[in-house]
Formats: C-alpha cells, structure tokens, sequence
C-alpha cells in the first residue's frame, strides 16, 4: 500500500519491519494532511508502537519511506524530526525537575532562545490550565496532569505534525475525555496535523480519520464512515471486531 | 544557526544533569562516600602492611593513602561512568532517552552532550572528594588541582562511553548488577589504582600484563601524573584512541540504521 501526497503532514509508504524473523509491520502506507486528527486503531501487539518508533526515528527500516511535511525522515531526518512533536507511551518527564524545568530542557533541544521558550511555554500551559503548577515538580502531579505537560512540552517548538502513541492509558475517564478533546480542539484551532494510537474506540469522534492496524498491515483507512461502510457494519467497534479478528495475511 | 542550536541543545542538557545532581543528594553522597571509605579506612589499615617506593611521578616516599588518591579520583569516574549507563538504560526503559534522541540534531552530537553531561557530573564530584581528602591532609601540589581538569575530561568521557556503549547492549535494568561484577570490579581491582604495577608483576605476571592492557590503568596514571602537574604520554595516548573507539562503537549501536539497538527488545504494542 503507498501513497503519494505532497500536501500531507505526514507520509509513510511501503514501510516494513521486523524483529529477526518476526515481521512486526509490512508494507504499511497512510497519511496524515494538515489539520486533520487521524487515529491510528489496533489491539495490543497491532505494530502502533513499532510504527510510532519508527515514524520517530528511534528505529529505521530501509524498506519504505516516510515524510513529515515533504521532509524524507531518512535523507533529511533533522528537518523531519524538528517538525514534528511526540508524547510517547511510557511517560518521559524528569519527575525530580519542575514542569518549567521539563519544557526548557526540551525547548533547549530544540535550540528555542530562552525569550521565545518562556513565550511558548506560557501559552502551552495556559491553555492546557496548568500556567500556576508550572514551579511544581513532576513528582507532585498526577498523572492526568502529567500528561497534560508532555503535551504541552510536544508543542513547545510548534510543530506541524503531533503524535500521541496511547496517551490516555491509564487515565481515569473524565481525564481521558479532557485530553481527547484538548488535542481535537488543537486540530480544529491551529490546523495541526495528528497521529493518535489507541485501542480506545470511544476516543474516536465522527469527523476523524481512522486506520485500523492488525498483525503489522493497514485493514482499513478512512473517514470514520468509510471505515465502517467497508465492513458493512454499523458501528466503528464492529467494523474493528471484523477487521481485527483472525489472521490479516 | 545549527550552532546555535547545538550550543543550546548543550547547555540544556549540562543544566538538566546539574539539576538531576542536585536533587539527587543521595547519589553525590554515596560517590563521595566510597571513596571515602577506601581512602580513610582502607588505605589507613593497609599503609602499615604496604611500603610503596619512589615512583614517578613521587619524588619521595609516600604514604599509601596518598599513593591510592589519584586511583580513587578515577574510581569516582568509572563509577559515574557506569551510573549513567545505568541511568542510560533506565531512561531508554521509562523513555526519557526517546525525548533526546528525537531532537532534531545530529544522533552523534547527542550522545557526545550526554557524555560531557555525565563528565561534568563526575568531575564536580571528583573535586567535592579532593577537598574532603585535603582536609585530612591528603593534599597535591596547588599547580595539580588546574593540571588534573583536562585529564579528568578525557577520563570522563572515555569511561562513559564504554558505559555508553555497554548501555546500548544491555536489554535489561536488571542486567546492571551484572555490570558491577564483570565490568567495575575488574576494572578497578586490575588496574594501577589500588598498587603500584611493579608490585602486581612480582607476585603474578599474568596479571600485571592484564592491569596493563586495562585502559582504567592509564585512565589512573594520566590522572595520577596530572595532580603532580606532569603529563603522562604513554596514557594519555592510550585512553584517547579507547575514548575515540568506545565512543564511534557507541554511536554506531545507536545509530537508529544499523545499530544493535533497534533490533533489541520489540515494544509491547
């Protein structure tokens, strides 16, 4: 499967993977256009992780290609890499360090001047209504809003492309639903482009784009309608149930 | 305007593992205190049992004590070193790794940041234990304090990217202790720092010629003759090209392309 879109935020074509002998992705392709908010669905051992690591560069395949913004991650990965933001799966804050402390380090990676960081920082936390905890450590929040401050580290250097691999595991309800929408509100207001890996279904709104990842190969990919009409279900849990059930060889 | 970016991307990184120093009290407690205990009980039960001769860079006879600090300087830095081995891996398992080496900069630079980082480390510790040993008399020519910097910064960095690279191939936290019985101990009971070489030749050949293939050896003498405000060539040679080796083998295992590291350990999900 491959795509060929100069316009999308993200581009990922014929990309495979595998551990040893355990193909992990194969010929996976999809993208992701500016202000779209694209959920990437699959159960537990789907490849979203490998993919995200992938997509990130924490891991490299030489089968396949994968563009952020026109910018080939492998012949251009410090443009590729400077245009996207990430909140991984296992949280990756400095608990011993305050959230200011967090985002300025990050702000330093991105080699943002102290003036623009403190501005961004700012205004991240502010909308995520976290300005006054910004002198907290890490260690003394919980963890809806420690979430809240990956994200907000993730938008630091304002980035075209976010991706969110799962980050409402483990978040009660209410919290989940909060972060949900404050990334869709992102999309809708800055024109962002996101990547959310889930197996949440309820995280899914009616105008999303979903891609429905099974055993390392794309089953499904399109509007939330289309996905369903594929399967000829009438629901986007039943047209994952399908597409999810049994070998996707 | 990379420059820039690499110059904030290192002083981001230098302030982050001050910071983590800082609020790490314990940990800059227990380094002080190992060597401590080495130097003002070990070295103090041993000086009466072991006669150390005039070797360079001593022009007189020494006390023990005196012989064994510049082996316990060296021995702050490889147990820095491998802490952040230990803290490499233990941030690759709870991510913070990832938030580093997605950083729009090349990965090599990255790493060299987080080498000087854990040097920087090592060497405020390294001073925090001259000053104590000072106060117990323990003391060097003032010109060998200014002289053992830049030897300290080669130690340091050569030390931590064996580390680094022994972080790139451990799979698990757990392995760490492993890391303690085959790598730390060897290194340091086989090595210059606790005896004079001539001393280990006399009562085993084999070894002697271990000690002396040992690169913590040289990591010793060059610190040794430093804070006597000497160079030592033959060292100094030596733990550059290990510094030069470890360091493009480390980057090479987390070089996302063709390292060891991409393969190791498939996510959960």
């Amino acid at each position: 499967m491959s795509v060929n879109r100069e316009s999308a935020a993200l581009e990922v074509s014929g990309l495979s993977f595998d551990f040893g002998a355990n193909p992990a992705l194969v010929d996976v392709g999809f993208s992701v256009d500016a202000g779209r908010f694209k959920v990437l669905l699959g159960p537990n051992g789907a490849g979203k992780t490998t993919l995200f690591s992938l997509i990130t560069r924490l891991f490299d395949s030489s089968a396949g290609c994968i563009k952020v913004n026109g910018a080939d991650l492998r012949k251009d990965s410090l443009k590729a890499l400077a245009r996207m933001g990430v909140v991984f799966q296992a949280p990756t804050l400095d608990l011993d360090l305050s959230v200011r402390q967090n985002l300025m380090y990050h702000a330093a990676l991105h080699g943002m001047d102290k003036v623009d960081a403190l501005d961004q920082m700012e205004e991240e936390l502010a909308r995520l209504e976290m300005a006054e905890r910004s002198d907290e450590k890490i260690r003394q929040l919980n963890g809806g809003h420690r979430r809240r401050v990956e994200i907000a580290r993730a938008l630091m250097h304002r980035p075209r492309l976010l991706l969110l691999d799962e980050p409402t595991v483990g978040l009660d309800v209410p919290t989940r639903f909060d972060i949900v929408e404050h990334v869709h509100r992102l999309v809708r207001d800055d024109g962002i482009a996101v990547l959310w890996a889930t197996h949440l279904i309820d995280e899914i709104y009616d105008d999303d784009e979903v891609i429905i990842l099974h055993q390392g190969r794309v089953r499904a990919d399109g509007t939330r309608s289309e996905v369903v009409a594929t399967t000829g279900m009438d629901s986007i849990s039943g047209a994952f149930d399908v597409l999810t059930r049994g070998s996707a060889e | 305007m990379i420059v820039n970016h690499a110059w904030r991307c290192l002083r981001g990184v230098l302030m982050r593992e001050a910071l983590r120093f800082v609020h790490q009290r314990e940990r800059f407690a227990a380094a002080l205190v190992r060597p401590l205990i080495w130097l003002l009980v070990f070295a103090a039960g041993f000086r009466a049992a072991l006669g150390v001769s005039i070797i360079p860079p001593y022009e007189t006879y020494i006390p023990y004590e005196v012989y064994i600090a510049p082996g316990l300087v060296a021995m702050i830095q490889l147990f820095n070193g491998m802490q952040s081995s230990l803290s490499m891996v233990y941030d690759r398992e709870m991510g913070s790794m990832r938030t580093l080496l997605v950083s729009p900069l090349p990965r090599w630079y990255l790493l060299v940041c987080k080498l000087l980082a854990g040097t920087f480390v090592s060497i405020l510790q390294v001073y925090a234990f001259l000053l104590i040993a000072a106060l117990f008399g323990i003391t060097m020519p003032t010109i060998g304090y200014a002289w053992v910097l830049p030897a300290l910064i080669v130690c340091g960095l050569m030390l931590g990217s064996i580390a680094m690279l022994l972080s790139s191939v451990i799979k698990q936290l757990e392995n760490f202790a492993g890391i303690m019985n085959f790598v730390i101990f060897p290194m340091f009971f086989l090595s210059s720092a606790l005896y004079p070489l001539w001393k280990m030749r006399e009562s085993s050949n084999l070894l002697y010629q271990i000690c002396v293939l040992n690169p913590f050896t040289h990591a010793t003498e060059l610190v040794r003759f430093a804070l006597y405000g000497q160079f030592n060539t033959a060292a100094a040679v030596v733990v550059a090209v290990v510094l030069i080796v470890f360091m493009s083998l480390a980057v090479y295992a987390y070089n996302p392309a063709r390292g060891m590291v991409s393969r190791k350990g498939a996510p959960t999900n």
